[in-house]
Parts: structure tokens; C-alpha cells; sequence
């Protein structure tokens, strides 16, 4: 019965692995360049949320219609000032000069939050926040449920948006090929703005969910990135439902850890499944062999 | 029409094109030879826009083009069909087709030219919900020409169209290609295929160590005795 009940616990938390995983892999796939402040942004989603919560009332979940498209403006301005010149360089360099660049936001981002909101842990309770769902012996929180729905309501939206509508599937193109693209007419560098922008507002909506259902603090960033990049380790890059299943299998190995080893292995537990299938599958469960 | 003038290109130090003199007049088909690293694929590049020049111009329809970017060439109406094809091979041959109609210009007439495409490529027609990546080799070069038509242009840049193809193959191909030369298209041809593709055109560009060494009339270069060492090879006279 604990291990059915932490097996639940770990599903719910993967969605949001899988969501925070899916920004990140979208602007990795897509530009090529890995943002390590991936989980800052997130952190800021999560304290946008929890402002508009304390200052203004709003319900968390109206709240997200605000910090997605701030989120995504911010994500813009980002782009603008600092991605769109490491996208400039050859692949190999845009890696590198992305990680740099990632590490310093980070730091920025990190002590800028430390001073709006100071370092304490904060989340968002609302009036329903213990609501719990009860199945048998087994108790479904029903925040985190929504949760789990929204995070995939998002991806499924985010799916038919790449597969269906004119840019998104310039971005596709883009990440396949950029100078095909090009050549297409397709014009590279709002594309690669685009996918940016997308990519930070999907860690601002994580960062939401993670601030309703658990809790948030300025140094929460690099715990989340390093989730998110397991993820796509795990998943291999390419497919959104992909990450959204490798979130949820994080989840799970990190729950059947805490029942069999404990809660301190945790964290472990995902760094191992990190290497086994670095190793063993370096394409990713569900990523194509390259 | 497109008239190139004192072309240079470089990557990084080295001159990959040391002042090239072309041009190409409305409707005509045009072939460009020569040895592998002679520059071939770099001046369709630059031509394209996906290189930026040194010094020298290109001028399409009286209008300078050398410093813009390939989003405003496609617009122009040029379209390069690139070596080795690069298609997008996760997505599906309809895909492929409608990314080739993205710019405003095109997609207004997306629906009209995908259907031309398919009269002129039954082929694709069948596999249009097919991955591209999982097309033969002709059927990918007929995506990747198709797809470059899908942007309306006025010319075409082919480079290497015949590669890694069977002969039954490339005669379609370029049967293709003298069909849309007779519907008034322009087109450059870049080809290793040199026998073939100097029967087909009108006029031919021979360039070498980045220079334009010869210029004329593809069938008598066809003739040339420099041509038929350099290019064709003791079986010259007897192939095709």
C-alpha cells in the first residue's frame, strides 16, 4: 500500500519533470544551445504565481493565462539580448558559449529572486490546496491531479501547434535543418526567437504548477534543470510525449526509491538512471538512433 | 536577369571564388562544370544567400541581392535545390511540399502549385503521407525539386540534381528540367554528369580553382577537345 501510494506521488510529479523537460528540450532541439537557467525560469513562473496569489487573490490556474505570456515576452527579451548571439556561432561553439552564458543568468537570476522575495521556501495554498481524492486505501491529492492534467493539457496543445500550424512547423524544419530551412524561405531567426520564447514560457507554467502543488525558493533553479536535462537524457530529444513519459518514469524510480532505499536516495536515484542509460542507450528511450 | 559580377567568396581566409563574371537571361538553361572544390556549390550557395560575398555583386532583375538574406531570395524567386537534398526527413512528403510554400508570396498559391507539383510528379501524389526520409533516392530528388517549385520561382539552382542516381533516373530528372525550361523557367545547373547535362542545356559556364575558364554554347563545349579530356574521360566517345 506505501509503495502503491509513493508510485502515485511519483507519477504526479513527473508530469511536471516532463513539462519543465519539455521547454528545455524544445529550445535544445531547436537552437541548439543549452540553457541551464532553465530552472530559474521556472522559479520565476513559480513566484509570478505566487504574487499574483498573495497580492491579488487570483486562483493559481487563472493566474498561468498571465505568466505564460510573460513569461514568453521574457523569454523574448532573453533571446534578444543574449541567445541570439551564441546562435550565431557553429554548433560545436554554440554549446559552450550557451552554457556560459546559462551559468551567469543563472547567478543573476538567483540573486535577484533572493531579493524580491528573500530566501525562504513559498508556495501557493489555496482554499482547496487539501483536497484529496481517496481510492481504496489510497489518497490522490487533487491539486496535484490538476496538475498532472494541465501539464498534459499543455504538451497536447503544444503537440498540434508543431504538427499543424505554419510556424510551428517552421520551427520542426528549423531543428532538422536550419539551412534547408533557410532555403525555404522560412526565416531562421524568429524561428529560433519563437522556440525561445515557447521554451520559457513552458518552464513559467511548470514553475506555476510546481508553486501550487509543492513549493518554490530562489535556489530551487539548478535542482529542476538537472531534473529536466535526466529527462531528456532519459527520453532522447525530439518528442514532447516523449518527455512527458520520461518525467513520469523519473518520478517513479524516484518514489520506488524512497520505499526501498529511503528518502535521502531520492535524489540519487535519477543521476544513476542518468548514466545506466548514457551508457547503455545514449539515443534516449524514445529518441531515434542518430 | 541575374547577372553576377566579380564574385568572391572566402571562408575565412581562403579565397573559394576568385572573381566570377556570369549571367544567366530570361529563360535560359545554363550548366555549370568543372572539378570537385572548384567552387560549384559555393556560388549557388552565395547565390542563395547562405553565403555573404567578399567583393563583387549580384544583380537579379536590375536590383543588387548580394547582401540579403536567403528569406528575401526565395522571395525574389530563386530557389536552390540543395546538393544531397536535404529534405526534412521526420516529416511527410505533403510536409515537405507546404514548408517549400512558406513564403507569402507562395503560400497564397500554395493549394494551385501543389497541384502542378503532383501532375508533374504523379509520384509524390501517391506518397504524400509518407515520411520523406523514407523515400528511393529519385523519389527524394523529385521532393526536393518539387518542393523548391513550391515557392514559385523564376530560377532554379540545381546543385548536383543527378547524384547518386540510377540513369533511368536522371533521364526523368532531366526531362523534367527541359519541361520547365520550356515553360519559361531559368535554370542553372550545377552537374558532375557532364555529358548529360551539356546535351541538355543552351549554354555552359566552365569553372576552376574558383575562375570561369570557359564559357559557350553547351554543344560544341560537348565538342571541345579540353572539355572531353578534362571532364569526360577516355569513354566519352562512345557513352550516351
Amino acid at each position: 500500500m506505501i509503495l502503491a501510494q509513493q508510485l502515485i506521488l511519483g507519477v504526479l510529479v513527473g508530469g511536471l519533470y516532463g513539462l519543465a523537460a519539455a521547454g528545455l528540450s524544445l529550445t535544445f532541439g531547436v537552437l541548439r544551445v543549452l540553457n541551464v537557467a532553465h530552472g530559474e525560469l521556472l522559479m520565476l513562473g513559480g513566484y509570478g504565481t505566487f504574487w499574483l496569489f498573495t497580492l491579488w487573490q487570483i486562483d493559481p490556474f487563472v493566474s498561468l493565462l498571465a505568466v505564460a505570456p510573460a513569461m514568453f515576452v521574457l523569454g523574448m527579451v532573453l533571446y534578444w539580448a543574449l541567445f541570439q548571439f551564441v546562435v550565431k556561432a557553429h554548433e560545436e561553439t554554440r554549446i559552450k558559449n550557451s552554457l556560459l552564458i546559462g551559468f551567469g543568468l543563472t547567478l543573476v537570476l538567483h540573486a535577484l529572486a533572493i531579493r524580491l522575495w528573500t530566501a525562504d521556501e513559498r508556495a501557493v495554498t489555496t482554499a482547496y490546496a487539501g483536497a484529496v481524492l481517496r481510492l481504496g486505501g489510497l489518497a490522490i491529492p487533487w491539486l496535484r491531479l490538476s496538475c498532472l492534467v494541465f501539464a498534459f493539457a499543455i504538451l497536447t496543445a503544444l503537440h498540434l501547434f508543431l504538427a499543424k500550424a505554419r510556424w510551428g512547423r517552421a520551427i520542426r524544419a528549423t531543428a532538422e535543418d536550419w539551412e534547408a530551412a533557410a532555403l525555404m524561405g522560412i526565416p531562421v531567426g524568429k524561428t529560433y526567437l519563437l522556440a525561445f520564447a515557447l521554451g520559457t514560457a513552458l518552464a513559467g507554467i511548470a514553475g506555476g504548477l510546481v508553486s501550487i502543488s509543492y513549493s518554490i525558493s530562489p535556489s530551487i533553479g539548478m535542482e529542476w534543470t538537472l531534473k529536466a536535462l535526466i529527462v531528456i537524457v532519459l527520453a532522447g530529444l525530439g518528442s514532447l510525449f516523449g518527455s512527458f513519459a520520461g518525467g513520469i518514469i523519473l518520478g517513479l524510480a524516484e518514489a520506488m526509491s524512497v520505499v526501498f532505499l529511503g528518502g535521502p536516495y531520492r535524489e540519487v536515484v535519477g543521476l544513476i538512471l542518468f548514466l545506466i542509460v548514457l551508457v547503455v542507450r545514449p539515443q534516449g528511450l524514445f529518441g531515434a538512433r542518430a | 536577369m541575374l547577372e553576377i559580377t566579380n564574385l568572391q567568396v572566402a571562408y575565412g581566409p581562403l579565397l573559394a571564388l576568385h572573381g566570377v563574371d556570369l549571367i544567366i537571361r530570361p529563360g535560359e538553361m545554363v550548366a555549370l562544370v568543372g572539378p570537385n572544390g572548384a567552387g560549384k556549390s559555393t556560388l549557388l550557395k552565395t547565390i542563395s544567400g547562405l553565403l555573404a560575398p567578399r567583393a563583387g555583386a549580384i544583380r537579379w532583375q536590375d536590383e543588387k541581392i548580394s547582401a540579403a538574406s536567403p528569406q528575401r531570395i526565395v522571395e525574389h524567386g530563386i530557389a536552390l535545390v540543395p546538393e544531397g537534398r536535404r529534405l526534412f526527413a521526420a516529416m511527410t512528403v505533403r510536409e515537405n511540399l507546404e514548408l517549400g510554400a512558406f513564403t507569402e508570396r507562395a503560400h497564397r498559391e500554395k493549394h494551385a502549385q501543389m497541384e502542378r507539383v503532383f501532375t508533374l510528379f504523379p509520384r509524390l501524389f501517391e506518397r504524400q503521407r509518407q515520411r520523406a526520409g523514407l523515400l528511393s533516392g529519385g523519389e527524394q530528388q523529385m521532393l526536393a525539386l518539387g518542393r523548391a517549385l513550391m515557392g514559385l520561382p523564376r530560377l532554379l539552382l540545381l546543385d548536383e540534381p543527378s547524384l547518386g542516381l540510377a540513369p533511368k533516373i536522371v533521364e526523368s530528372i532531366f526531362a523534367i528540367l527541359a519541361q520547365l525550361h520550356r515553360d519559361g523557367m531559368s535554370l542553372l545547373i550545377v552537374e558532375q554528369n557532364v555529358h548529360a547535362v551539356l546535351a541538355l542545356v543552351q549554354r555552359a559556364y566552365i569553372l576552376e580553382g574558383g575562375r570561369i575558364v570557359g564559357e559557350g554554347d553547351g554543344k560544341i563545349l560537348l565538342a571541345d577537345d579540353h572539355i572531353r579530356a578534362a571532364y569526360l574521360g577516355p569513354l566519352a566517345r562512345g557513352a550516351v
